[in-house]
């Protein structure tokens, strides 16, 4: 069953910008020239089979690849207009506004207050502890965590549940106070209890921060995203409202791929 | 007939054996196939040759070890109820010394007789050494032909004759891992009785809390009261193998290992990694003569040219630095798996917060690792402390009780060698006091190596 399209938001502010993007691992090309534009107001969801470049043109926008020795990227990316693979550009500073949750949760081995506390101390955000410690609440409040952890804010972000590791996660990426947030597939380690939580955390987090994500449930996109993006063999297909791709869809492949016949 | 003839014909005997019964099995399995059913047959044909193999040789094998053991006492036995062995001494010391000579002539070891009664016990003994000879290799080949004979009747098609092979590898190779535990426990029983010895005439208190190291005033009569206080011995242990060492190894160790997991590209990793593997291998000896020919001397020259006081040819220094070094392998490869074993999601989630690499490295990979990193470091200490050569060449016998790592200072490593080498007897303080100390030093290894084991493996565990 298909949920309610979101309603998209109208004339939004364009946030990331990618022109003719191609990404090459050693000899092998992964992404052939995409071109997308990701919005403010607006969530950005990646769908496609497996393998198609959907995480490998997500982490383009953070620069991520760049850890990656064999991956290179052409074309040009921008976020508020500035070109992010100019030399100029600061990648520290990129991923500090370009912020990343990932398909498994990583919290580091540290205690639930130092995972959020990480970004606001090298960027150097919090002017003492005082200053830090309301930065953990807001962003512990942000990523809808709060209340099942403010009274032990010293135990190890280890020892809680996926679901919970996954928005202390989100609320480390809060912290820093990013302007773009890209999730990557932030649900498939979870159960359907924590998966709805996520949703509806990133239904909260709409408008504050532009959001991508990526995730292989296609009902998952219809509920949580108003732009849909198809990926197929390293070429975006397709991309639009996402009401329009799922009930509507202009491209032979895309249907194909909603309607279930592959992927 | 001699051992290696004997040894020779059950070597032929068991490849006829094997052999044989492998081509019965491979004969009788090609008939049993004819019948279609796919439980006709069990082994492979070789396995059957190994069965049959092995019981034409093992009891055979197992017989005439018994019989090196039993034989020689009924050949004593024969030749004492010979009539020339009547005219020999009551006296049982004397008695023995005669007819081991006769024993050693009859058997060739000795080409003349000192003692004219050994020579006419010769021939006796002669007789007695190649009757028995005869009867054991009769009995062994009986046993072989008996063995083999057995097993060769139970060849047929279905048998399990693999199942059998396998569970006899297997109990051989339990057997050989015993080995070396039962040779362990034989040493640390022989390192406590010896102790227990040492101790019954040295207060452990003594040994164990004392200041003064002096073993040969002890020799010299002066009494065990104040010659055996082994705390010098401890503390330069310490200080050369845990501490020395420990701030030339754990620093270098970890650098390389971040160097080589973090920083390195593959083919700069791919030459490193073996090179500094190498560095463990190089005999300890190598390192014991370039601290003490090389490093010692310039150490003491440097020491004399800023003008500090009681700086010695042979240092703490100069053992601590080298032992480091060779530790540093050691310290980098442990920190290496460690930090390779942390999840790359680790470092991606802290690189896709805008950390840098050296703040991931500082700020979550180390923190990460550090529990494999701690495990290490103790089995570095434990070797360091262990390490015998380095120090005897270079660290020298002066037990001092010194803070001044340009001073000589000993170890207990080094004070066992000491008393363990040159002549000796075996029941004063003196030389059991080396036992003791081994004791000690087996004790803190064994404790240091099982806290590093918990914790490699508690670290382990946390990633799965
Ligand atoms: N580090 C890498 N080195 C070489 N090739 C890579 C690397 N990472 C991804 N690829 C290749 O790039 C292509 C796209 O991979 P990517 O991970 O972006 O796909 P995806 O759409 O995210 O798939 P999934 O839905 O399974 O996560 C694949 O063919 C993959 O094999
Ligand atoms: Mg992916």
């Amino acid at each position: 069953m298909m949920h309610e399209p979101q309603t998209l938001a109208p004339a939004t502010e364009t946030k990331m910008t990618a022109r003719d993007v191609k990404v090459f691992y050693g000899d092998k090309q992964a992404i052939k020239g995409v071109s997308i534009d990701v919005d403010m107001d607006n969530v950005t969801a990646f769908i496609g089979p497996s393998g198609c470049g959907k995480s490998t043109f997500l982490r383009t926008l953070n620069r991520m690849n760049d850890t990656v020795a064999s991956a290179r990227v052409e074309g040009a990316i921008t976020l508020d207009g500035e070109d992010i693979y100019a030399p100029s550009m600061d990648v520290v500073q990129l991923r500090a506004r370009v912020g990343m949750v990932f398909q498994k949760p990583n919290p580091f081995p540290k205690s639930i207050y130092e995972n959020i506390a990480y970004g606001p101390r090298i960027h150097g955000l919090a002017a003492g502890k005082a200053d830090l410690d309301v930065i953990v609440e807001k962003s512990l409040r942000r990523a809808g965590l709060w209340d099942e952890v403010k009274d032990r804010l010293h135990d190890s972000g280890t020892a809680l549940s996926g679901g919970q590791q996954q928005r202390l996660c989100i609320g480390r990426a809060i912290a820093v106070e990013p302007e773009v947030i890209l999730m990557d597939e932030p649900c498939s380690a979870l159960d359907p209890i924590a998966t709805a939580k996520i949703e509806e955390l990133i239904h909260e987090l709409r408008g504050r921060y532009a959001i991508v994500i990526v995730t292989h449930n296609m009902q998952q996109a219809a509920r949580v995203s108003q732009r849909t993006a198809f990926f197929h063999l390293g070429e975006l297909v397709e991309y639009g409202v996402t009401s329009d791709i799922f009930t509507n869809p202009r491209q032979e492949r895309t249907k194909d791929y909603i309607t279930g016949r592959y992927g | 007939m001699t051992g290696p003839a004997i040894f020779l014909l059950l070597a032929g005997l068991g490849a006829i054996a094997w052999v044989s019964a492998r081509a019965r099995a491979l004969r009788l399995q090609t008939v049993a196939r004819t019948s279609g059913r796919r439980d006709a047959v069990h082994s492979l044909p070789g396995y059957h040759g190994w069965y049959v193999a092995l019981w034409t040789l093992i009891p055979a094998a197992i017989f005439l070890a018994i019989w090196a053991n039993v034989s020689p006492g009924l050949i004593t036995q024969t030749v004492l109820s010979d009539p020339a062995a009547q005219s020999l001494p009551a006296d049982a010391f004397s008695r023995s010394a005669i007819l081991g000579e006769a024993r050693n002539i009859a058997s060739g070891a000795q080409a003349a007789a000192f003692n004219p009664a050994a020579q006419a016990l010769v021939e006796p003994y002669r007789s007695a050494i190649s009757e028995y000879g005869v009867i054991g290799a009769v009995l062994a080949l009986v046993l072989a032909f008996a063995g083999g004979a057995y097993a060769f009747t139970r060849v047929r098609p279905d048998f399990r004759a693999r199942t059998r092979v396998e569970r006899l590898v297997m109990a051989s190779l339990l057997i050989a891992s015993l080995l070396a535990i039962v040779t362990t426990l034989g040493i640390v029983v022989s390192l406590l009785w010896e102790s227990i010895r040492f101790f019954s005439m040295v207060n452990p208190v003594d040994f164990l809390f004392g200041t003064k190291w002096s073993p040969q005033s002890a020799a010299l009569g002066y009494g065990n009261k104040d010659a055996f206080g082994a705390v010098p011995l401890f503390w330069g242990t310490i200080f050369i193998g845990a501490i020395i060492a420990m701030v030339v190894a754990i620093p270098l160790g970890l650098m390389s290992a971040i160097y080589l997991t973090q920083y390195a590209r593959p083919q700069v990793r791919k030459w490193m990694k073996p090179i500094l593997e190498v560095l463990a291998g190089v005999p300890t000896v190598v390192y014991g003569y370039f601290a003490a020919l090389t490093i010692a001397p310039a150490l003491r020259d440097f020491a004399v040219s800023v003008g500090i006081h009681g700086a010695s040819s042979e240092s703490a220094l100069a053992a601590g630095l080298v032992m480091g070094v060779m530790i540093i392998p050691f310290v980098s490869s442990m920190a290496d798996d460690s930090i390779a074993a942390v999840p790359q999601s680790m470092r991606d989630g802290s690189l896709a917060m805008g950390a840098t690499t050296s703040e991931t490295i500082r700020k979550v990979l180390i923190p990460a690792a550090l529990p494999g990193v701690v495990g290490g470091v103790l089995l570095a200490v434990s070797r360091a402390i262990g390490e015998t050569m380095i120090v005897v060449m270079a660290a020298g016998l002066a037990a001092n009780l010194t803070l001044n790592p340009f001073s000589s200072v000993t170890t207990v490593t080094t004070q066992i060698v000491q008393l363990l080498t040159g002549d000796q007897e075996f029941d004063s303080a003196k030389t059991l006091a080396a036992f003791a100390l081994g004791l000690v030093l087996f004790i803190v290894t064994l404790l240091l190596n099982i806290v590093a084991l918990r914790v490699v493996k508690k670290y382990r565990e946390a990633y799965e």
